[in-house]
């Protein structure tokens, strides 16, 4: 009887579980073929071609001969890839220090100001991130322009002399992290404004009575607190910089003589327009490993947040 | 009793610190506004820039006159823009692309995003993280294997797919197809498992649940995604240069700047003029989606 019993209980059971099997298999064969489309888009259009181009890279010009490092040690020995290695890390590493101060700092501000005002001020700030770089570099362009400059007309009106913004390889770096920072930083504000809101006011009533003054409560709580985001940000922003293309392309196109070349424009310049492929290929490539390790270090912190939450 | 007392003791505390803190808030607040005004003059002074400028005429630019300030303003530069028809088609190659862009990413990425985020399969979750990390690869290292891979299509083919404006439209997705989904995997993932189980257990199937339960909720999150996605495919810049060549053939941004400047003659006002038109399709929906926008940009970040 109660073997009986316990059959009658046995036999739902196993069919209930193999029906649950199948549905989890059939659940998992759909969602599958939801990600398909996805998994085909990243497979042959961006996983693909970044292995491609390692093989290009070892090609020569006519992509007849597989030469090895041979387009390496060509780059090596020129003076202009040197060149282009110390613009390129210059630009990346100063333009993201300015954006990210400037982010904090603006941020800063407009968390100070009443709630109902920080809408408005936000929205006027975030426009540069807005407006698509290549248009507003033309703005830039025209600003700087020798002859006609905006700025240098200002300079004259103060009884100083003009300055030849792009013309002169210094002035013309300066100008391009300058353009740098002004489309980037609203995108830090923005983001440091966001994790300046979830920093608990507790902790600055705390600070305050321990007599913390302004900088303190900066420094000893606000930036403990904002630590991932800031990491997070800095080096989202890092890896977009290093790969900017647009702001020197169209602001100096790598001129005065190839001096301010980044990695994007001078692959572009050999690649596509020298019709050399695999050179223009190699020295993309070189973007790689700084892309690599700042892609590792997002992915730890936002591991670490995910933790945490 | 005693929380009473506690609290007259510490409305009187706080009263006695009024004075002194309100002092300090309110000179924060000047020197915050003080701040804040230069950092807009400063992030403002380009855009409105190109707005004086496109209203000069090319004599009053030549002139040299005060460049901050219009003394003829003429809205001339923009008829002469938008009556152009090589003007405009740039703006329709613009708009054609962006607009099958974001249909396909936003129909891929919220099913990928969908299936990643609640159905799981072997391996999804080593995907999501794949796919963050192709996002993180830019463009500007793929242009070159890419223009590679269309050249040896068309030898194997016959189907010439550089220099014509639709190539973009196989392009774009390696930058708008990865955000999208992290983002949407972001915001489903945010979404109550009550809510899916219920609508199964009314019979629903995994499209129904996704149509009818997880779209409406998440609608928020698809506006950003979908600004994000047209965002990006109207001011990309590098992938239309490289794959785009005839003058009929460009989108906006590649066409004013290779068009209108000529050699060593740069007619500034109608280049302004480009470019603030150029311009105005984010900039109008920034300013009537201004907090999906945001929230789209933070999300990248800090979901997941």
């Amino acid at each position: 009887m109660a073997d009986a019993v316990a059959r009658d209980l046995r036999i739902p059971a196993t069919t209930r579980r193999l029906g649950g099997r199948a549905l989890i298999n059939r659940k998992s064969m759909i969602a599958f073929f939801f990600a398909l489309p996805l998994i085909l888009i990243v497979a042959c259009l961006v996983i693909y071609p970044a292995l491609y181009s390692m093989h290009l890279a070892t090609l020569n010009k006519s992509m007849t001969k597989f030469v090895g490092f041979g387009n390496f040690e060509f780059l090596f020995k020129r003076n202009t890839f040197w060149m282009v290695v110390e613009q390129s890390v210059l630009f990346a590493v100063t333009a993201v220090i300015f954006k990210a101060v400037i982010g904090f700092v603006v941020a800063h501000f407009v968390h100070n100001i009443p709630l109902k005002g920080q809408r408005k001020w936000r929205g006027m700030l975030l426009i540069p991130w807005v407006i698509p770089p290549a248009m507003s570099t033309l703005a830039w362009l025209w600003l700087f322009d020798p002859s006609y400059s905006a700025f240098n007309w200002i300079l004259t009106h103060l009884g100083l002399s003009g300055i030849p913004w792009l013309g002169n390889p210094y002035w013309a770096r300066a100008g391009i992290i300058l353009v740098n920072v002004w489309v980037g930083s609203p995108f830090f504000m923005i983001m440091y404004l966001a994790a300046l809101k979830s920093v608990p006011e507790q902790l600055h009533e705390a600070a305050a009575i321990d007599g913390a003054n302004w900088l303190q409560k900066i420094w000893y709580v606000n930036l403990p607190m904002m630590r991932n985001i800031i990491q997070i940000t800095a080096l989202f922003s890092l890896i977009v910089t290093f790969a900017n293309f647009d702001i020197v392309k169209i602001l100096t196109n790598g001129g005065p003589v190839d001096q301010t070349h980044v990695f994007a424009t001078w692959a572009f310049t050999l690649g596509i327009w020298g019709n050399d492929i695999p050179l223009g290929a190699s020295v993309s490539l070189f973007m790689f490993p700084i892309l690599a390790v700042a892609a590792a270090l997002i992915l730890r912190n936002i591991r670490n947040r995910g933790n945490e939450a | 009793m005693t929380t009473a007392t506690a609290q007259i003791g510490a409305n009187q505390q706080s009263a006695v610190h009024y004075g002194s803190i309100s002092r300090g808030r309110k000179r924060t607040l000047y020197w915050s506004y003080f701040f804040l005004i230069l950092f807009v003059i400063f992030f403002l002074m380009p855009p409105v820039y190109m707005f004086i400028t496109s209203l000069k005429t090319s004599a009053e630019i030549g002139a040299v006159t005060n460049p901050w300030w219009v003394y003829h303003p003429t809205l001339q530069n923009y008829i002469d823009l938008l009556t152009q028809a090589q003007f405009l088609t740039f703006f329709k190659n613009s708009a054609l692309v962006a607009v099958i862009v974001v249909s396909v990413t936003m129909v891929v990425s919220i099913l990928a995003a969908f299936s990643l985020a609640r159905m799981k399969f072997w391996g999804s979750g080593t995907l999501a993280t794949g796919v963050f990390l192709t996002y993180l690869i830019p463009e500007s290292l793929l242009f070159i294997p890419l223009f590679k891979i269309f050249a040896f299509i068309h030898d194997l083919t016959g189907i010439e797919l550089i220099n014509h404006w639709w190539v973009l439209v196989f392009l774009y997705p390696t930058l708008t197809v990865p955000f999208c989904t992290w983002i949407m995997i972001g915001y489903f993932a945010s979404i109550p498992k009550e809510l899916d189980e219920a609508a199964l257990i009314d019979g629903a199937g995994y499209l129904q649940i996704l149509t009818r339960v997880f779209i409406p909720v998440a609608l928020p999150g698809i506006i950003a995604a979908t600004i994000f996605c047209f965002t990006v495919s109207w001011a990309n810049f590098l992938y239309p240069l490289a794959f785009t060549t005839s003058a009929d053939q460009l989108v906006l941004p590649v066409g004013i700047v290779t068009t209108l400047i000529k050699g060593d003659v740069y007619n500034w006002g109608q280049i302004m003029t480009g470019a603030l038109l150029g311009a105005a399709p984010p900039l109008i929906i920034y300013a009537f989606l201004m907090d999906y926008y945001i929230a789209g940009l933070t999300a990248g970040a800090t979901k997941g």
